[in-house]
């Protein structure tokens, strides 16, 4: 377990070495660059000025140079200063990590708890009404616009009906609350916006453990499990689920770069001041130090969720913990 | 052989009904100068965010604009970005994946690497991060979305090649002194392309809800040329007082994508060949 383990942490170094390879291209090698972005503005800035803003950001080194440059100082975790307002890019995403980490977690957990009875259910009732709806709700899901989805619960819930506030994560006057009142206020703000973003995740992941079981089901193993008189409930939680949850694990893992993502959408539309907006924002104001940050973290965040997945797939399928030991 | 796939995808009466709105859709983003009761972009100052009503099904904007005609609008700037942004994905896709499944070795574990590292970055930042340098406008996005999409067409022409230049017809032209480029394209890409074109209706319903949410955060199709996600924009402008401006773009964007992806499911179906074996049935 420890070698696979030290084996797959290998296998991210040359991936995010291409992570800030690709983040350094995007922004350097597209059209405009940094330096004429922040003269546009003023049609007036001078040569002299285009300069010393290129020698300031160090942009008038060769291209490999100054990658290089960018590359020591992001191992120290030292991506520069904002453009915005000076302060250091790693003191702005550290401050806004936190909130989308909890949502995206709490979607995510949110997803298995939903989408994956789901899924067991329709398989061992495959064909029957619950499967048929099911179906219908994972295409549905599949195809609905979150976003707009997000406006129409908004407006159900938070204009027409007053239940739910539409923006941020807590009331203005949540200091002078008690514990249990101030809980209850997070709740009211994040029940929307996690719920949302878990509406696509659990279409996606009942469809595909609904198929995963409906695989398992039909082997061998669960037939001599039935054939020897067991009840159906225990062939379907300890023979058939635990084989079957082993490829909805990869695609847990794979789902995160989509909730990250997804992120910008959410905290824009309800104003959660987490990575996501931090993005919007900085995109919109071309805070090139800060969108490099962001485009890096949030592919290394993908990095440890796949490792993430990986590993609970090492643990639940044991052929991966003994093939890591003989190698 | 495409008689054959019609029959098959006839069965599935969802999928017809999928492709038959995809038909619907397309005509009329064909024909919107005709079919659309007012000009897009024409400004009424006395029909100020008017409810739906008989001169205006689906009610009006916040300048006055029928919602109706700007959404039959809309319908060309989504389907234009589907169609073209799955294009380049699909072209890159196809092209890396099979120099990478014909050639293996270095060449395809570098290619894979890159997808790897591609897939890492959650999609939506990196085209943030684009627009963010580049001008946001209907063919910035188209190429973005494609530009960022290829990933998963790659892996699958690459799995089909692998297995596909396995087989005794590719070892035949080999042997009768076929060119490279000959194989690839000539003999193996027609045998891999049915899981591409299933990948690709999924894809353009990917597309358009993509497409959709960058109009919507102001950063795709640029105002006053219409896309159903920036009318969701003034849509949420106007949250409180007119539902008419977020409720039917919405609707228009569900059905559009659900109709792709039943048709997806439909291909999916007719095109596997497993499943061939069961057609009498």
């Amino acid at each position: 377990m420890l070698q696979y383990l030290f084996k797959r942490l290998l296998l991210m170094i040359p991936l995010i070495f291409g992570i800030t390879l690709i983040t350094f291209s995007v922004v350097h090698l597209a059209p405009g660059g940094p330096v004429d972005v922040q003269t546009e503005m003023s049609l007036k800035a001078s040569a002299q000025a285009r300069e010393n803003l290129k020698r300031l950001y160090g942009l008038d080194k060769p291209l490999h140079e100054q990658y290089l440059d960018w590359l020591k100082r992001f191992i120290r975790l030292d991506f520069g200063k904002s453009f915005v307002d000076g302060r250091t890019v790693i003191e702005k995403i550290a401050e806004r990590i936190p909130v989308t980490l909890i949502i995206n977690v709490l979607s995510l957990s949110l997803i298995i708890a939903i989408a994956i009875p789901i899924g067991v259910l329709s398989a061992t009732k495959q064909y029957s009404i619950f499967d048929k709806l099911t179906t219908v709700f994972v295409f549905i899901g599949f195809s609905t616009p979150t976003f707009w989805l997000a406006l129409i619960l908004m407006i159900i819930f938070g204009v027409s009906l007053g239940l739910l506030p539409i923006s941020g994560i807590q009331s203005i006057d949540v200091s002078g609350m008690g514990l249990v009142d101030r809980i209850i206020d997070w709740a009211k703000h994040l029940i929307l916006p996690v719920g949302l973003s878990a509406f696509g995740g659990i279409a996606g992941l009942s469809r595909y453990s609904r198929s995963s079981m409906l695989e398992v089901i039909r082997q061998d193993y669960i037939r001599t499990a039935r054939a020897k008189g067991l009840k159906e409930s225990d062939v379907i939680i300890h023979h058939a689920l635990r084989n079957a949850l082993l490829p909805v694990v990869t695609i847990l893992g794979l789902s995160v770069p989509g909730l990250i993502g997804g992120s910008v959408i959410f905290e824009t539309i309800f104003a959660i001041p987490g990575m996501g907006q931090l993005f919007y924002s900085s995109a919109m104001a071309r805070d090139y130090p800060t969108i490099m940050g962001i485009l890096v973290i949030g592919a290394v965040l993908t990095l440890i969720g796949n490792l993430l997945a990986d590993i609970s797939y090492a643990i639940v399928d044991p052929r991966i913990r003994v093939s890591g030991k003989n190698r | 052989m495409i008689k054959i796939i019609w029959k098959r995808f006839r069965k599935n009466s969802l999928s017809v009904a999928g492709l038959a709105a995809i038909v619907f859709l397309a005509v009329i983003a064909l024909f919107a100068p005709v079919v659309s009761p007012y000009e897009p972009t024409a400004i009424d100052v006395y029909n100020v965010l008017s409810p739906p009503n008989s001169s205006h099904l689906f009610g009006t904007d916040e300048l006055g604009r029928d919602v109706l005609s700007r959404m039959i609008w809309g319908a060309r700037a989504s389907l234009k970005v589907g169609f073209i942004a799955v294009g380049i994905a699909i072209t890159i896709g196809c092209i890396l994946g099979s120099v990478s499944g014909f050639y293996g070795g270095r060449i395809d574990a570098i290619i894979m690497r890159f997808v790897d590292i591609m897939l890492a970055f959650p999609t939506f930042f990196l085209i943030l991060a684009v627009i963010s340098i580049v001008e946001p406008s209907i063919s910035t996005i188209m190429i973005i979305i494609g530009l960022t999409g290829w990933m998963d067409v790659a892996r699958l022409v690459r799995a089909e090649f692998l297995t596909i230049k396995e087989r005794d017809f590719i070892s035949a032209a080999k042997a009768v002194g076929a060119k490279d480029l000959r194989i690839i394209f000539r003999h193996i890409m027609p045998n891999a392309l049915s899981p591409v074109f299933v990948a690709a209706t999924f894809g353009i319903a990917g597309a358009i809800l993509v497409e959709s949410g960058l109009s919507f955060l102001g950063l795709g199709v640029q105002p006053p040329e219409p896309s159903w996600g920036n009318i969701l924009t003034s849509g949420k402008d106007n949250i409180t007082v007119a539902w008419w401006l977020s409720l039917f773009p919405g609707i228009a964007i569900l059905i559009t994508v659900l109709s792709y992806n039943l048709v997806g499911e439909g291909l999916r179906d007719a095109l596997d060949p497993r499943l061939w074996g069961k057609e009498k049935n």
